[in-house]
């Protein structure tokens, strides 16, 4: 347990938040190896079911990152995702898992810096409650069916 | 087998940018191992030419059917290498990009944990690519005209040159006349050019142009559409002035007895409530100020003296702001900037102390044109014995604004002469850095040093009335650090000239929302790429010329005004653009027609059919923007976003999140 590495997914829109991650890269701020992007046009594209198969196979922590209110490339995805990720979290919280495992940020294009720092963030505060016991139970054979 | 898979990997050193941190050679034997793949490579630079005839060459021989680039962001290369499939005649989307540089060498240290990094990134590329399917990429007309905002000198050029070139341009300027920041400018640095003398040319061709249509006194109220294919919907507002009858001739002006500060120039002088903003004004036609018009005011009941007097009769109180609808292809943002507000910082004094004023201020009264027919002169008249310049007025300040505003140490140094050269005035300049960074601008500070300005390196910290010696009695003391002699001075002076930063429009907020464009930091808008693209805004279709972008100088404003109009061409000559092929679609079977797509689409792509007697959901294709909000929303799993489906998005989450045995 003392050699714990959180298993962090994140999923970051393309025009705001996976663009501000490409400028993290570009500026060389360093943050936390744990992190594995995965890149949709919208966090609107964002099923909650994404996230909690995540969670269910093994991954410790789920960021979902969006462009900042107001600034969404399809005018309100990110609404939709600010409204589906509480009730997300409402329901894991029933399910016994710490709704801390998900977190939704906004990060714009020309952030990189906040992308680093809420990595960072996220990673530890995912390491402090370590690791996701639904990761370690069997795979369940029955897939969510929703995309 | 025809269904067979076979994926080919390429892994980039890109020198040492990623081969630096992570272990190439690790991954690529990594990648081997991967199912359904046939070859697994690195290459040096794989987006050289001969790195992807090398892909090319694999497609063909090893008769691959998907391709994985682990290289650079896609924001950068995925283009390039769907290209490269398609030369070898592969479906484009049969491409999987990874980006092991922006997103893993260049941010993780430790090569182990990179090196890992990079591996799992790969392997959830190899199981998505698994899944990609050819799309069918569709080409739609593009529309030949070509909307600019802003009629300032970015604006203007880039109107022009799309004008002469043949094309349509519609410019749409929301002040009464075109002109922008250049217009109010006396001289230009380092040359010392008559500003307006260059100026009015070029707003007399916009004018007269057959190709462009100026809708001057106008706004853009709202966008919608896409590259190629804007629909823009433009407020007209009411000048209560009939432009096809009014001939600039000014009798309303001088009849009108209402005066009001002119905005033209910074508040020194006064217009009437009926004008005409400058001189040279484009479109040289009057305007009524609604606002302090007594005869609107007054609902009627007094005044009415501008209608008495125009002789062409075109004074027209019953007009109304008017909405037109623009159809066009490209759409080029040249909506300028505003200036710091100086009185921000107290501590200098501007608004409290009349002889403090903003170096636009000073640049209206120097000129011949202006409210003081060029002279320079404190409020009460007289001609001031010296003057000091403050440097970085809210900019280069973190309780400000952090960046340099790039033009502020020229025209400073241009006033310093004109201060010099007009009145022999003292003039001292507070500066923090000299930035000359131009052709010829290193000479021009040269040649102002040797006309005897004081130059005092340091921050102001404060501009007082309160006089300590008689010396400084009924005058204006700065005070501030000369960092070079480390010691605290205090410069008695008649004047104060601010070079307050430029900052982005009040309004860039709402701008950038209009045209679904995005900000950076400091509010500018954001282009594509900062080295690259200068001019592209994140939205497809939309350019951006002058300092909407960037603080610019008028060199530099020209050259990105040009720049956005070749951009634009690029586009409306191409003729078509492709649509977006990763669009939403309606498996039938599973389709209740209940109609939530329909609901939660922003662009009216999904709508509610009846097909074989029952409902179900059809994607109008043109409409769809791929986000794939009603694939999340969709209740029985029809809805999908080709590209990023279901399966798509699973299998890498799988990858990425599995439990290793």
């Amino acid at each position: 347990m003392d050699n714990f590495e959180p298993k962090i997914v994140a999923f970051c829109c393309n025009w705001c938040s996976y663009a501000g991650a490409d400028l993290a890269g570009t500026s060389r701020m360093q943050y936390a190896p744990n992190i594995r992007v995965i890149r949709v046009m919208c966090s609107g594209r964002v099923n909650p079911l994404f996230v909690i198969k995540a969670l269910s196979i093994g991954a410790d922590g789920v960021l979902v990152l969006g462009c900042h209110p107001g600034d969404c490339h399809y005018i309100e995805g990110n609404y939709k995702t600010m409204r589906r990720i509480p009730l997300l979290k409402k329901m894991l919280k029933q399910l016994g898992i710490e709704e801390e495992r998900v977190r939704l940020e906004w990060v714009s294009a020309s952030e990189g810096a906040k992308f680093a720092e809420v990595t960072n963030g996220f990673t530890e505060s995912v390491r402090k409650l370590g690791p996701n016991s639904l990761g370690h139970l069997k795979q369940s054979s029955k897939e969510a069916k929703h995309g | 087998m025809e269904n067979e898979k076979r994926i080919g990997v390429y892994i980039c050193h890109c020198g040492l940018n990623i081969a630096g941190t992570v272990d190439v050679e690790e991954v690529v034997k990594y990648a081997a191992t991967l199912p359904h793949v046939v070859i697994s490579r690195d290459y040096r630079y794989i987006c050289s030419d001969p790195g992807q005839e090398l892909i090319k060459n694999d497609i063909k021989e090893l008769r691959l059917n998907r391709v994985v680039v682990a290289s650079c962001s896609p924001r950068m290369h995925e283009h390039t290498f769907r290209k490269t499939c398609q030369a070898a005649g592969l479906n484009p989307y049969l491409y999987e990009h990874v980006n092991i540089r922006e997103q893993c060498s260049w941010v993780h240290a430790d090569k182990k944990q990179a090196t890992e990094k990079a591996k799992d990134l790969i392997r959830a590329a190899v199981q998505r690519v698994y899944y990609h399917e050819p799309l069918e990429i569709k080409e739609i007309p593009v529309n030949p005209n070509t909307l600019v905002v802003g009629g300032g000198i970015a604006g203007i050029e880039a109107a022009l040159k799309i004008a002469n070139s043949g094309r349509k341009v519609y410019l749409v300027e929301k002040e009464p006349s075109i002109g922008g920041h250049m217009i109010q400018l006396d001289t230009t640095f380092p040359t010392l050019d008559c500003s307006e003398c260059i100026m009015t040319p070029k707003m007399s061709e916009v004018g007269h142009h057959p190709n462009i249509e100026l809708l001057a006194y106008s706004e853009v109220e709202e966008v919608s559409g896409s590259v190629g294919n804007f629909k823009v919907k433009v407020r007209k507002k009411a000048r209560y002035v009939d432009e096809s009858k009014c001939i600039g001739c000014g009798v309303c002006e001088q009849k009108c007895p209402w005066k009001v500060p002119s905005e033209f120039e910074v508040g020194l002088g006064q217009r009437k409530a009926i004008y005409i903003p400058f001189a040279q004004a484009i479109p040289n036609i009057a305007t009524v100020d609604k606002d302090h018009c007594v005869y609107i005011q007054s609902g009627g009941k007094k005044c009415g003296a501008c209608v008495k007097f125009c002789e062409a009769g075109a004074i027209n109180f019953d007009q109304t702001d008017q909405i037109i609808e623009l159809e066009v292809g490209a759409i080029i943002l040249a909506t300028g900037y505003d200036l710091f507000d100086s009185s921000q910082i107290l501590q200098y004094g501007y608004g409290k102390y009349d002889n403090v004023i903003t170096a636009l201020e000073f640049e209206r009264m120097t000129c011949a044109a202006g409210p003081t027919s060029g002279k320079i002169q404190l409020k009460d008249g007289s001609v001031p014995q010296s003057a000091a310049i403050i440097h970085c007025v809210g900019s280069r300040d973190k309780n400000y604004r952090e960046y340099c505003s790039r033009i502020c140490c020229m025209y400073a140094l241009k006033h310093a002469h004109h201060l010099r050269e007009k009145i022999d005035a003292d003039v001292y300049e507070m500066y923090i850095d000299m930035r000359c960074t131009g052709d010829a601008y290193e000479e021009f500070y040269r040649r102002v040093s040797e006309e005897g300005v004081v130059f005092i390196k340091g921050k102001v910290a404060e501009v007082t009335d309160r006089a300590k010696t008689e010396e400084e009695k009924g005058k204006l003391v700065v005070i501030a650090e000369n960092t070079l002699l480390g010691k605290v001075m205090r410069i008695p002076v008649d004047m104060v000239i601010l070079c307050p930063a430029m900052i982005p429009r009040s309004d860039s907020t709402e701008i950038a929302r209009k045209f679904s464009i995005t900000q950076k930091a400091s509010g500018f808008f954001l282009e594509r790429h900062a080295k690259l693209e200068p001019q592209v805004s994140a939205m497809d279709g939309v350019f951006l010329a002058g300092c909407c972008q960037f603080p610019k100088d008028i060199p530099d404003s020209v050259s990105h005004g040009r720049a956005a109009a070749a951009a634009a061409l690029e586009l409306i000559d191409r003729g078509s653009v492709a649509t977006e092929a990763a669009i939403a679609c309606v498996d039938e079977a599973l389709c209740h027609g209940c109609g939530i797509c329909e609901e939660i689409c922003e662009f009216q792509a999904p709508k509610v059919v009846i097909k074989d007697g029952r409902m179900v959901s059809t994607v109008n294709e043109a409409l769809c923007k791929g986000c794939g909000a009603c694939a999340v929303a969709c209740p029985s799993g029809a809805m999908s976003i080709k590209h990023f489906n279901r399966d798509e998005i699973s299998t890498m989450i799988k990858a990425l999140a599995a439990v290793e045995k």
